[in-house]
């Protein structure tokens, strides 16, 4: 039982870092009504942002997490207006290549800059052990579901109440009509490019504390099931993020735990099939008719 | 007369895109024979061949029926396992003359197979959806293949015969190019292309929607599947870690690149995207690098107006019609 909570709890964990970076792909998405497939990656270059400074610049952790959320940022508005902008008018899969490109470039820039080896992520916080009776929970776990969940809070109230995130919102609902009544569809484009990227900074901070080695390559898995983790809960819709991320995270570490470490991936794809075989728009998607 | 002409037209783009891949295949083959060739240059061409049969056969889903899918690998996979083992079992039973088209054909069957099991619950999806669960079904493969016993698991299947050679896997690109080219230009294809435009329309006028969409989806499984054996056949050991999503990012890279919709463009493609990490070899760790920036250079080329004019200049049609123009000037200017 002690067990089953436990494991609950670091799925829980995992599940909030997908969130993060499930919000970033949904609300790019919703926007830009793109797949922007090097997002996993930009998670991979907040983690080295932070090895980087701590390691060689000696800064001091917050202030790294700061630079790191800064690079992403800056780093995700500018592979919009270099590599996404010119393409708005283009096919959708045009702009889903593209970004396949942005991602290799990604990859095989951190490959050039940090090699091919791990690199071990530095301690930026350590929270001791949480130990009630016989259930033991680390406490960067518990570090990471409490601001993940201040985040997403954040982010609600921010898409709900805020003028930008009322653009944000018109924009995704129907930008033509959005460019008319006065919103810069370009300027909430890149807003929403900043906060997903941000976004995957913090994630890439959890990610890095969670599982302690960073490589080029670390960004595409997370990257991928984040992507799963938007589609379960709808692409496109802010709270079925958040759900799909959680949920892929305790099904993935419950299934690591109880039925096969190895198989874990090919379980959690299974839930995401059957789930899109139920509900084909996702758990909290918008039904579209179709419209003749 | 006009009738004529307009049905000549898809059968003489496909004869000069068979002549292309013929003449290129002469050219190599004397160059083979002849010695000129690097042992580097020999090494890349069945691999090369193999590109061809899986863009093309992606080409028939993604460029011609319209839906996007990243599990392409998947149904190669499938193909090369089940290839493979058949011909490990039949090794010393048949001849190699028997044996391998065989193979190559349990193969392409089983991954059709897998192709309808993967196809009912798939196709009825559309778009991002379908291609997340593509590439989630991909994945499973993957998963199941290196957890099992009889495929040899995470160290791979060895003891495979290695019988694919240039002309054979020639020999299936130009099968595949003679089936996808006729399929897309029969009534069939007309149907699939129908769906593609308009998918509510093409039900209207009573195409049965979900047979043609599984017709693609399955043809392009087994094709996926038959450049599975070949690509198994060419290795002394498969490993299904190599038909991971990054694979089928690839194939749909080539096919998108080379134009959706396009066989010829697929070919080409194909082409420059196998012979272009191995050209920037000698730039070892900037290979990649220089790999994704001309991806991302490309797209930005193809959307921007300017190249599009420029392309429509350099077209051969353009310069026909350039010249006769000039001609006909010419000639009034003589009058």
């Amino acid at each position: 039982m002690m067990d089953l909570i436990a494991n609950l709890i670091s799925g829980l964990s995992l599940g909030s870092i997908y969130a993060l970076i499930a919000l970033g792909y949904t609300m790019v998405y919703g926007i830009a009504k793109m797949l922007n497939f090097a997002h996993g990656d930009i998670i991979m270059v907040g983690a080295f942002a932070v090895i980087t400074t701590v390691s060689m610049l000696g800064f001091p952790p917050a202030l790294a997490i700061a630079a790191s959320v800064v690079c992403c940022v800056v780093l995700g508005v500018c592979v919009e207006r270099i590599a996404y902008k010119p393409l708005r008018k283009s096919p959708p899969l045009a702009v889903l290549i593209t970004a396949i490109g942005v991602s290799y470039f990604l990859q095989s820039l951190a490959l050039l800059i940090f090699g091919s080896t791990q690199h071990s992520f530095p301690k930026v916080f350590s929270v001791p052990t949480l130990a009630l009776g016989a259930l033991t929970i680390r406490g960067d776990m518990l570090v990471t579901l409490a601001v993940t969940t201040a985040i997403m809070v954040g982010m609600s109230l921010f898409i709900a109440k805020s003028r930008t995130g009322k653009a944000m919102r018109a924009v995704s609902e129907d930008r033509d009509a959005a460019e008319l009544m006065g919103i810069s569809v370009n300027r909430t484009i890149t807003i929403t490019f900043a906060i997903g990227s941000a976004l995957a900074a913090v994630a890439g901070v959890f990610y890095g504390t969670t599982y302690g080695f960073i490589g080029p390559y670390t960004g595409s898995m997370p990257g991928i099931k984040a992507f799963v983790a938007a589609v379960f809960g709808g692409i496109g819709s802010m709270p079925g993020a958040m759900l799909g991320g959680i949920l892929l995270g305790v099904i993935e570490n419950l299934a690591k735990r109880y039925i096969s470490t190895e198989l874990s991936d090919a379980i959690v794809f299974a839930v995401l099939i059957i789930v899109l075989m139920v509900k084909p728009t996702g758990l909290l998607g918008k039904r579209v008719t179709e419209k003749v | 007369m006009e009738r004529i002409k307009k049905k000549m037209k898809p059968l003489a783009g496909n004869l000069i895109t068979l002549a292309i891949v013929c003449v290129l295949f002469a050219v190599v083959f004397i160059l083979v024979e002849t010695g000129h060739a690097t042992r580097h240059m020999r090494a890349m061409l069945v691999p090369i061949c193999i590109n061809i049969i899986l863009a093309v056969s992606l080409n028939l889903t993604v460029g011609f029926l319209g839906e996007l899918t990243l599990g392409h690998a998947g149904f190669m996979s499938v193909g090369a396992y089940a290839g493979c083992l058949f011909s490990i079992a039949m090794k010393d039973i048949l001849p190699m003359a028997a044996r391998f088209p065989l193979a190559m054909l349990v193969g392409g069957l089983v991954a059709a197979l897998f192709g309808v099991l993967i196809g009912i619950p798939v196709l009825r999806l559309h778009g991002d959806y379908l291609a997340i669960v593509t590439l989630a079904f991909g994945e499973i493969i993957r998963s199941v293949i290196i957890n099992l016993e009889f495929t040899g698991g995470a160290a791979g299947l060895k003891g495979t015969p290695q019988d694919s050679t240039f002309a054979i896997a020639f020999a299936v690109v130009l099968i595949t190019l003679l089936v996808i080219m006729n399929l897309v230009n029969s009534r069939h294809g007309r149907a699939i292309t129908a769906i593609r435009d308009n998918r509510i329309a093409a039900e209207a006028s009573g195409i049965n929607v979900t047979y043609f969409r599984m017709l693609a989806f399955v043809i392009a499984a087994f094709f996926a599947g038959v450049a599975g054996v070949l690509y198994g056949h060419n290795l002394s050991i498969l490993s299904a870690s190599t038909f991971d999503y990054n694979k089928s990012i690839e194939l749909l890279v080539i096919v998108v690149l080379g134009g959706m919709g396009s066989i010829r463009g697929s070919v080409i493609s194909a082409i420059i995207i196998t012979v272009l990490p191995e050209a920037l070899r000698e730039l070892a760790d900037f290979r990649m690098l220089i790999y994704a920036l001309v991806l991302i250079v490309m797209m930005l080329l193809n959307a921007s107006p300017r190249f599009a004019a420029l392309k429509g200049k350099l077209h051969y049609g353009a310069l026909v019609d350039a010249i006769r123009n000039k001609a006909n000037k010419e000639g009034k200017a003589h009058e």
